[in-house]
């Protein structure tokens, strides 16, 4: 197989662009994808302070890079989790994100849960579901919450993630099966900033997770391989490699499924919007905004988690 | 024969086939991996050499 470009041996042939490209060719070819993906959705402009959510994995370190390479002026946020498991999760992939900031003479957040609210992860978990439940649910939940947090505290325009296209296929899968309306409406490369509220953007939107994975081999990035103990035989990577199947027989078919859901949100597909959503309240003790008045999901999280380890402490 | 490596799983298949015949063969979807020999990605039409290694770099992840 022959670069599009040059005719040299290629390295990455994208079956749903019909296009083939050696290492020198798709390095360039990735980041233009990215700015066309940030000028298309307007995701942000070159001037405004941008932080990027960096967990150590492929896809928010290629992120990073891919930010820099454009000329973007980004910080990273880490965020330690306190996962072990028996192979040092957090431990790795704090070590690979700070390793990536260092030698690009970047800054990084490094925000610790445990040192913060008391308890890690998987602590929370077994205190407020005695062990039930995988963590995830709680872990998108205190993610979210930090990094909002953040990127209020310190005055950043935009917060970026490393969504790539399979995460973004997965989830609207995932809704779509259940036809989950109010999550259909907000799903997208743009999430607009409001009250108490940062901007998110997904530049990583349009390119496939084998294509971030090809970016991060040959631009060298040192990333955690190891997957996140807890994810393993998750809803998500079930959806993933469902889709993957269709893919193998249609090409095409996981960016056309993203591609064509934007496109009949943006010409009115999902209706009456106004009438789905919800009025915000700010939350009673961290102020961020929330759906119900009192305190938000995260403090009602914190608040439980707390009493359980007072209880634990006092039996 | 040639090597083909997968997280903590080693394959082994006869030299001549292509990637893609290999990949078939063991059940690999291609659009979940990146292979690799001697650090350089290879493409599904790439034909395999005996003692070939190919390391099969996962690209799914969850979270």
């Amino acid at each position: 197989m022959k670069c599009h470009i040059c005719g040299e041996k290629a390295s990455v042939n994208m079956r749903e662009h019909k296009l083939a490209l050696c290492k020198e060719h798709y390095l360039e070819w990735v980041p233009a994808q990215v700015e066309r993906s940030i000028k298309k959705y307007g995701l942000f402009r070159q001037e405004e302070k941008m932080l990027v959510a960096v967990s150590g994995g492929k896809d928010s370190l290629s992120l990073w890079d891919i930010l820099q390479r454009l000329g973007y002026h980004a910080d990273g946020l880490y965020i330690c989790l306190g996962i072990d498991e028996g192979i040092g999760y957090s431990t790795e992939s704090q070590r690979l994100a700070v390793k990536f900031a260092t030698n690009h003479g970047l800054n990084l957040h490094v925000v610790n849960i445990q040192s913060e609210y008391g308890a890690t992860i998987p602590q929370i978990t077994r205190r407020t579901h005695r062990g039930r439940i995988k963590p995830c649910s709680i872990c998108g939940l205190v993610k979210r919450h930090v990094m909002n947090r953040i990127a209020r505290d310190l005055d950043y325009d935009v917060l970026a993630t490393g969504h790539n296209l399979d995460d973004e296929a997965a989830v609207l899968f995932g809704n779509t099966l259940s036809w989950s309306g109010e999550y259909l409406l907000r799903q997208g490369p743009l999430l607009p900033g409001s009250a108490g509220l940062a901007r998110k953007v997904k530049p990583l939107c349009r390119l496939y997770e084998r294509e971030m994975l090809a970016y991060a081999l040959l631009q060298e990035i040192e990333y955690i391989y190891e997957e996140c103990p807890y994810s393993i035989g998750s809803t998500s990577i079930y959806y993933k490699e469902l889709l993957n199947r269709l893919e193998n027989e249609r090409p095409g078919a996981k960016l056309s499924f993203y591609l064509a859901f934007l496109e009949a949100r943006k010409t009115g597909l999902f209706t009456e919007r106004e009438k789905i959503q919800a009025e915000l309240h700010s939350c009673s003790r961290c102020g961020q905004p929330t759906s119900a008045p009192g305190l938000c999901s995260f403090c009602r999280l914190l608040e439980r988690t707390t009493s359980v380890a007072l209880n634990e402490r006092n039996t | 024969m040639v090597k083909l490596i997968l997280r903590k799983d080693v394959f082994e298949v006869r030299p001549g086939m292509t990637l893609y015949d290999a990949l078939k063969k063991l059940n690999i979807l291609p659009e979940g991996i990146i292979a690799t020999r001697i650090g350089e990605l290879i493409e599904v039409d790439e034909i395999l050499k005996e003692g070939d290694v190919i390391k099969l770099v996962t690209a799914i992840s969850g979270g």
